[in-house]
């Protein structure tokens, strides 16, 4: 890899002709929402841009990250992995493996010091200074701040990486901990999810490879053109929402006749996401259309939102099953109790004097 | 009722009237009243749908659709009261003002605030004359009203905000809510949840205290709301 070749060189190498890569670059302007105008000036950067390095490092995850990713069909993963990024280390995908897996990490940061794209699937823990997750012979943490160090900017792929997800679910025994505190002086681009989509994580790269910057962001650093959003707002059974029509239970006629989630606990109201337009494996499905509510997997801390089968979650700090519900009638009971005693004493007490001033 | 009954003949002579509550502030309270109580019922609804009714076509049957506007559009009404009321205590009497501070530093307001506690533990024999709010009352309002309704405001703003969109007018006022909880919004809807409650709470002592204050205090308290005049029963000082 003397020189970089461009996307375009690399394409054609594919046998991909003119006339597709063309139609590659309007799918891919109509899928970031951009306008026609936007065509040409892909087509230009994929012809003359250097394909971008991207170092792909995995942390405590599950992998869900990359099989989503592999499964993306527009662009098809294929291409963004062979044609488009210059993927160069990436140790669930890499041919390489052990030493020359981390020489090749090595290497890539050395020859293209502030250039790169640092993608990360997963967390770091940093309990016991790191050791539960250990990646060729270190702390995955080390590993991090590493490859961080020269990236020009940090891609933090699916719930882990964005937010912690299930290993930063409470209690967190190991502290595992999200990207953005522990690498703070790089520009992060959380891609929450868990996983995200496909189509997302593709669209947002090419996004920053094709401009040679960020995508818009959200505050909480999330790209808006996917996140802007939430499941509820675009979601086709919002018809039922609004008519008062719900599952009341997982086997009624209600859920066959494919009415809202909401009493289900579908948690689409509070989760920003591209599920219901863009929607799962090449756009045949999403999981309200599947019939199950929406988990709000891409929202930060859903595994300590309570049962993903509640509308009104528990508060774990009133103990066992209790809710913003329960407590509150409780305490408007306990009120409601006190002020029924206060009654009763009140008008003895008065009763009292009465006769008191009458003996007297 | 037998008290009011012997304080009236004891001062009946001479019952002092003083102007309390002026027109705006009582039109605050009564609109905010009834605001708090369709936002209460509406606002359960919503954590807890009524059971599911089939009237027509999902297309021409809104009946949670109607359930949220009444609670957004009661949220806005009090909305824009709550800020003319803060207005109005620039310009109202010096009673208007009360409800948004407590006299935290000095030292005799907590002493009342105490002996208030004892009249209401059946310690202190007879009460005291206020012609505002007692210090008891002031606490419990300003902790009650003036911090619980801005608490659901700003919740409820920033709930209505997801719904606005993102780069909307309330997404730009609110939107800074969310990431100030952690970041997920169905957090924020447990805090406003919880936050109807602590209003239910207040409703319930408010409404027994204000009852039972008109027939066993020294002075008029509901008909204060309606009239803007307090009443005293008799004239012996303090």
């Amino acid at each position: 890899m003397s020189e970089i070749e461009t996307f375009y060189d690399v394409m054609r190498r594919q046998g991909i002709t003119r006339r597709s890569f063309m139609k590659y670059c309007s799918l891919t302007a109509a899928a970031l929402g951009l306008s026609p105008s936007f065509v040409p000036k892909i087509a230009h950067a994929m012809e003359n841009k250097p394909r971008t390095p991207v170092i792909w490092v995995h942390g405590l995850e599950c992998t869900c990250c990359s099989e989503s990713f592999i499964r993306s069909a527009h662009p098809l993963a294929k291409d963004v992995v062979l044609s488009m990024i210059s993927l160069d280390y990436d140790d669930t995908l890499m041919a390489a493996a052990g030493h020359q897996a981390e020489a090749a990490l090595q290497d890539t940061i050395e020859k293209y010091k502030g250039n790169y794209i640092l993608a990360v699937e997963g967390n770091p823990p940093l309990n016991e200074d790191g050791m539960y997750c250990i990646v060729g012979g270190k702390p995955f943490v080390d590993q991090l701040k590493h490859a961080a160090e020269h990236a020009k900017a940090v891609i933090s792929w699916g719930a882990c990486a964005s937010y912690g997800c299930v290993q930063a679910a409470k209690p967190n025994p190991t502290r595992a901990t999200p990207v953005h505190k522990v690498i703070t002086d790089k520009p992060i681009i959380k891609v929450p999810g868990c996983p995200p989509i496909a189509e997302v994580m593709t669209g947002v790269i090419t996004y920053m490879l094709t401009f040679d910057r960020l995508p818009e962001l959200d505050r909480q650093g999330r790209p808006a053109m996917f996140y802007s959003q939430r499941i509820h707002d675009k979601c086709y059974r919002r018809p039922h929402f609004d008519a008062g029509q719900f599952v009341e239970q997982w086997d009624d006629e209600n859920a066959r006749k494919g009415y809202c989630l909401y009493k289900m606990g579908c948690k689409g109201p509070t989760t920003y996401n591209a599920c219901s337009t863009v929607r799962w494996n090449e756009g045949v499905s999403f999981p309200i259309q599947s019939g199950h509510g929406c988990i709000g997997c891409s929202e930060d801390g859903f595994w300590d939102q309570g049962s993903f089968y509640d509308r009104v979650t528990d508060l774990t700090q009133f103990g066992v099953e209790a809710n913003a519900d329960k407590v509150g009638m409780t305490a408007a009971g306990v009120v409601g109790a006190g002020v029924a005693a206060h009654a009763a004493i009140s008008a003895l007490k008065a009763a009292q004097r009465k006769s008191q001033k009458e003996e007297a | 009722m037998t008290d009011s009954v012997h304080a009236e003949m004891d001062g009946a002579s001479r019952q002092t009237s003083i102007y309390v509550y002026e027109t705006p502030v009582r039109i605050w309270h009564w609109i905010n009243a009834l605001a708090i109580t369709v936002l209460c019922i509406t606002g359960y609804f919503i954590g807890s749908p009524p059971p599911s009714m089939q009237i027509a076509e999902a297309t021409h049957q809104f009946v949670f659709g109607y359930i949220r506007f009444a609670h957004f559009a009661a949220g806005m009404i009090l909305t824009v009261f709550f800020i003319g009321r803060i207005y109005w205590a620039f310009v109202g009497n010096h009673h208007a003002k009360q409800l948004f501070y407590i006299p935290f530093w000095r030292g005799e307001f907590w002493k009342e605030v105490w002996f208030e506690i004892k009249w209401y533990l059946f310690i202190a024999k007879e009460p005291k004359k206020y012609v505002g709010h007692n210090p008891l009352a002031q606490l419990a309002m300003f902790c009650f009203i003036t911090l619980g309704m801005t608490f659901m405001i700003v919740t409820g703003m920033a709930l209505y905000a997801e719904g606005a969109g993102q780069g909307s007018f309330y997404d730009k006022l609110f939107g800074w809510v969310i990431p100030l909880v952690g970041g997920n919004s169905h957090v924020l809807h447990t805090y406003h949840h919880l936050g109807m409650w602590w209003i239910i709470v207040f409703m319930i002592i408010h409404i027994y205290v204000a009852i039972r204050e008109d027939i066993m205090s020294r002075q008029s308290i509901v008909s204060t709301m309606i009239s803007g005049h307090r009443t005293f029963k008799d004239d012996r000082a303090d």
